[in-house]
């Protein structure tokens, strides 16, 4: 509690010992009167101080003012218990409120704990301690076991783990060794690494999502801007009901049905609505509820860059992927030999050897599959066929290795394969020795992504890929995508993201997933925006509403359930506020609330609503 | 021109009243005001001197909440 709180906790302790000391006083009248305006003006000095500047400003119908009616009012009709106990009640709200909501800021930037708060930098053979600021672009950093890595670069000293978990939600940690980037904000664990930066801090990962997570509460959703509209119109509304409460049916009585008026009756009753006007409850809980949903969120490491995309996100029941990357791992590796006439091993050492010289992305994944170090010693007469692949002598024996023209073009026979991927045909000394299959593998949790989006409701889930129809229905098929469009240039997918949205009903929306590379137009265009594996990407940062730091699919099925928690509890919140509102107002004017019930409809509403908001901000078992 | 300022206010309907005193403020295109990580951002029409704009704006939120304050 900070000194404010305290000073307020003081008060209400103060002032509710004296009332409960002088409602056993066997006094009446003006002195009781007066006792129990001690208690009063502790307790609400503030509130009547505020109500008076208030109308001095012509800004008539706050709280303070509301609260200041109803107690004088109480007071006046001889209920100073009643007057005391609004006042004592509305102000232990408010400081319940202020605590509730200084704790879960406090909780939500521990949870963004990843600004680093100095660099070591390596200057003329010493190392002094600056601010990550000051670092220029190029500075060596030393970052030892135990402090946060300050600014994006690249390791030329040191190996060591680094735990990503405060970015990213991912417990295993990444290793790091001279020449790997390294990104600011993941805590080094075990060895001392020397970086030269590659950025300056602001452009680093670190402060480009600590802005983005400090600003994400600012795009309001649509639930915030109905309660603040709400909030508008609601007070004045039920301020002019009290009015008419208090006159009219007192009028009536007297002129109309000629008994007595029963002023007093009618007032307490009036006094009663101005106690329940006060729109607390729903004003803090719905924001309250949005940012604990953020902050959840950005735990288990996805950045949701506005409560009104968490809205958007929570009605997504149509999904489209992007494929390489996304789904798959955009790695390119051997996937299987098939035909085979000698041993695997043998094979791919062969292939390995006669590729040894060529650096593309497919030879490259036959010397990983190979595993071994190439002695290239053993490889001699080399020739490149462009557009057919290499021969070579490879231990004295000569082999052929590449796709189907190749192997035509030497008259050799050869079998087609069956599976989707780049298939490399291997021919040794003139005979066809089979051939290895080299294709994109799917994340390990593609399959399972795909189970739990399904499960939490997807009408449809599409795949888009620029890539070769029978390798696109064939990892479709795979994964449990039901629809797929292959071929697709990148203007293609626009196009067919706009098909979609046209098709489905205007109230379900439709997100797309990608790696943020190359389709921010699609990430833009659809309803929401999913950027996934953005740890380092600033593209996808930038372009998605919705980012994944790490590029685990399963996350996607989560942020739709945290959204949905979220929205859930904002409409609880609404609906109950709201609701026990509307039934206090109307007991209220029929007698049978008094005072003490549109305390509850006032302060007891609005601590439950906090209560449920800060439950958004429970996401682990989601 | 967008700018970020800290502010300081107590309870959200405050902060919703805030947001509205800015908007009217002369000078201001729109702003925000977010009580939860308590800023106010404000973003200017052309032409007009941030300064002298806030220093509006901040009279007129004090007219409306006395007990706030926006760290210019």
């Amino acid at each position: 509690m900070n000194r404010k709180q305290k000073k307020t906790l003081i008060r209400i302790l103060s002032s509710a010992a004296l009332m409960a000391a002088f409602s056993f006083l066997p006094v009446s009248g003006s002195a009781r009167f007066g006792l129990f305006f001690i208690p009063y003006l502790i307790i609400g000095f503030d509130i009547l101080k505020k109500a008076v500047r208030g109308i001095a400003n012509r800004q008539v119908f706050d709280e303070n003012f509301l609260m200041a009616a109803a107690t004088i009012g109480a007071i006046v009709l001889g209920e100073y218990t009643e007057g005391v106990a609004v006042m004592l009640f509305y102000q232990i709200g408010e400081l319940f409120q202020s605590y509730a909501v200084g704790k879960s800021r406090k909780n939500i930037s521990e949870l963004m704990d990843i600004r680093p708060d100095y660099a070591n930098v390596e200057r003329n053979g010493s190392i002094e301690r600056i601010d990550p600021d000051e670092a220029e672009v190029g500075s060596i950093l030393v970052v030892r076991p135990g402090e946060k890595i300050p600014i994006d670069g690249i390791v030329i000293e040191g190996t060591s783990s680094l735990n990503t978990s405060a970015l990213t939600g991912e417990s295993l940690p990444r290793e790091a060794a001279p020449g790997s980037e390294v990104i600011s904000g993941c805590m080094n664990m075990t060895g001392v690494l020397r970086i030269r930066t590659t950025k300056e801090f602001g452009e680093s990962t670190v402060s480009k999502i600590l802005d983005l997570m400090e600003n994400s509460s600012s795009r309001k959703s649509k639930s915030e801007n109905f309660i603040s509209k709400f909030a508008r119109y609601y007070t004045p509304a039920v301020c002019y009901g009290a009015l008419a409460l208090a006159v009219l049916p007192p009028m009536i009585r007297m002129l109309v049905l000629g008994g007595a008026p029963e002023w007093g009756v009618w007032i307490y009753r009036a006094l009663t609505f101005l106690v329940i006007s006060c729109p607390c409850a729903l004003v803090i809980s719905i924001p309250l509820s949005f940012f604990a949903g953020i902050g959840g969120a950005g735990k288990e490491g996805i950045l949701v860059k506005g409560s009104n995309y968490l809205e958007t996100l929570s009605k997504t029941s149509y999904i489209a992927f992007d494929k390489t990357g996304t789904m798959t791992q955009g790695v390119f590796e051997v996937n299987g030999i098939h035909h085979n006439k000698m041993e695997e091993e043998k094979i791919l050492e062969y292939a390995a050897l006669a590729e040894c010289h060529s650096s593309h992305p497919i030879s490259k994944s036959l010397k990983k599959a190979y595993g071994k170090d190439v002695d290239k010693d053993r490889v001699s007469d080399v020739e490149e066929i462009g557009g057919n692949g290499v021969t070579a002598r490879v231990d004295q024996k000569a082999v052929a290795v590449g796709n189907g023209r190749l192997m035509q073009r030497l008259g050799i026979s050869y079998q087609e394969c069956t599976h989707a991927g780049t298939v490399v045909h291997v021919a040794v000394d003139g005979s066809y020795a089979g051939h290895i299959l080299i294709s994109d593998l799917p994340k390990p949790h593609a399959r399972g992504a795909i189970e739990e989006l399904e499960k939490a409701g997807m009408k449809k889930t599409v795949m888009l890929t620029g890539d070769g129809r029978s390798a696109a229905d064939q990892m479709a098929q795979k994964l449990g995508i039901r629809e797929v469009y292959s071929e697709l240039l990148p203007a293609d997918k626009v196009a067919k993201v706009e098909e979609l949205l046209r098709e489905k009903p205007a109230k379900e929306k439709l997100a797309f997933v990608g790696d943020g590379i190359n389709d921010a137009p699609v990430l833009s265009r659809a309803d929401i925006g999913i950027a996934m594996g953005a740890l380092g990407s600033d593209a996808a940062i930038e372009a998605a509403d919705v980012v994944l730091m790490d590029d685990d699919p399963l996350k996607i099925a989560k942020a739709i359930r945290i959204s949905r928690k979220c929205i859930w509890i904002v409409y609880e919140n609404i609906y109950f506020a709201i609701g026990v509102k509307i039934l206090c107002l109307i007991l209220g004017a029929l007698g049978i609330a008094n005072m003490w019930l549109a305390i509850f409809a006032d302060v007891g509403v609005m601590v439950i609503a906090v209560l449920n908001a800060i439950r958004a901000l429970f996401v682990k078992n989601l | 021109m967008k700018k970020t300022y800290k502010i300081e206010v107590d309870c959200a309907n405050c902060a919703n009243k805030m947001e509205e005193a800015a908007n009217k403020t002369k000078g201001v295109k729109a702003a925000t005001v977010n009580f939860m990580t308590l800023k106010m951002i404000v973003e200017f029409e052309e032409g007009s001197e941030p300064k002298a704009v806030m220093e509006d704006v901040l009279k007129n939120c004090k007219k409306v909440e006395d007990d706030c304050e926006i760290y210019l």
